[in-house]
């Protein structure tokens, strides 16, 4: 299924937490490895192996701007990570649904 | 007036090992607790609509037990844990653990905040790891797509009355 294969990648590359420390970094703006180094307590060798894991999942674009790059998150790649909560919270949805529908009825049938 | 509610519980994942469901109902959090709390009531909304509740065994206090098993033909789902603490009908701490995966325990914290006739629960599902917590949220990726399913059959269903 190509779904779960996208899901699966972009969802490695966020199970790390320095990396999704990197994101957040990110979210607010595009930055410069150095720029992201001095934010999180990370070195630059490895700031710059989890961008590179990063990109390659394309959960972050970069473009050069003069002598550096500049990374950016890119909010369509995340899409499958905020996919992958809304089928558990649909579990819940339903789960809670069938519970609502209960309580109701005992209320209903308490007013009769 | 009553507000149509169905779909209104949120999750949210306030850290890396944690899950946090929200949802709101229009009942007396004695009742909701009630209805948590007592398998007769628990047999009657617990698990999927197509399911039968196969076990449904409660021993409401601390150091007690509970243990819930539906299943639908051979698929079956099974939980079971231990209560750890008990404030009738605000609090309710307790182990969960789904029985094909003993080893990973959470520790979850159910609360009930009632105003005006609304209350309020919420359920913080604490794992001991991240790989625990977000194996757990995977497992709702299955769900999901067998819900949708369900509905499905539900809508054709439903076609076929009005027929």
């Amino acid at each position: 299924m190509a779904r779960a294969a996208t899901t699966t990648d972009a969802f490695n590359a966020v199970a790390e937490p320095r990396r999704r420390e990197i994101l957040d970094v990110l979210s607010d703006g595009e930055r410069s490895v150095n720029e992201i180094v001095a934010e999180i307590p990370v070195s630059q060798p490895q700031v710059s192996k989890h961008l590179k894991v990063l990109k390659e999942v394309g959960l972050v674009r970069s473009r050069s701007s003069g002598r550096q790059r500049l990374y950016r998150v890119d909010p369509l790649a995340l899409k499958p990570i905020g996919d992958w909560l809304k089928d558990y919270e649909l579990m819940w949805n339903e789960r809670l649904n069938r519970l609502d529908g209960y309580l109701y009825e005992m209320q209903r049938k308490e007013r009769e | 007036m009553t507000i149509d509610r169905t779909g209104s519980a949120e999750v949210t994942l306030p850290s890396d090992t944690e899950i946090l469901i929200t949802r709101s109902f229009d009942a007396p959090a004695e009742l909701v607790f009630e209805v948590w709390t007592t398998p007769e009531h628990v047999r009657n909304w617990w698990g999927w609509e197509t399911d039968q509740m196969r076990v449904c065994e409660i021993d409401l206090r601390v150091g007690g037990g509970y243990r819930f098993v539906a299943g639908d033909g051979d698929r079956e789902v099974a939980f079971r844990g231990v209560y750890q603490e008990i404030e009738q009908p605000h609090r309710l701490v307790s182990t969960e653990v789904y029985e094909p995966y003993p080893e990973s325990e959470s520790l979850n914290t159910l609360t009930l905040q009632e105003d005006d006739g609304v209350t309020t629960m919420r359920i913080l599902v604490a794992h001991q790891s991240k790989e625990a917590r977000d194996a757990t949220i995977a497992s709702g990726m299955e769900r999901g797509l067998q819900h949708s399913l369900d509905r499905v059959d539900k809508i054709l269903a439903g076609a076929l009355e009005n027929a």
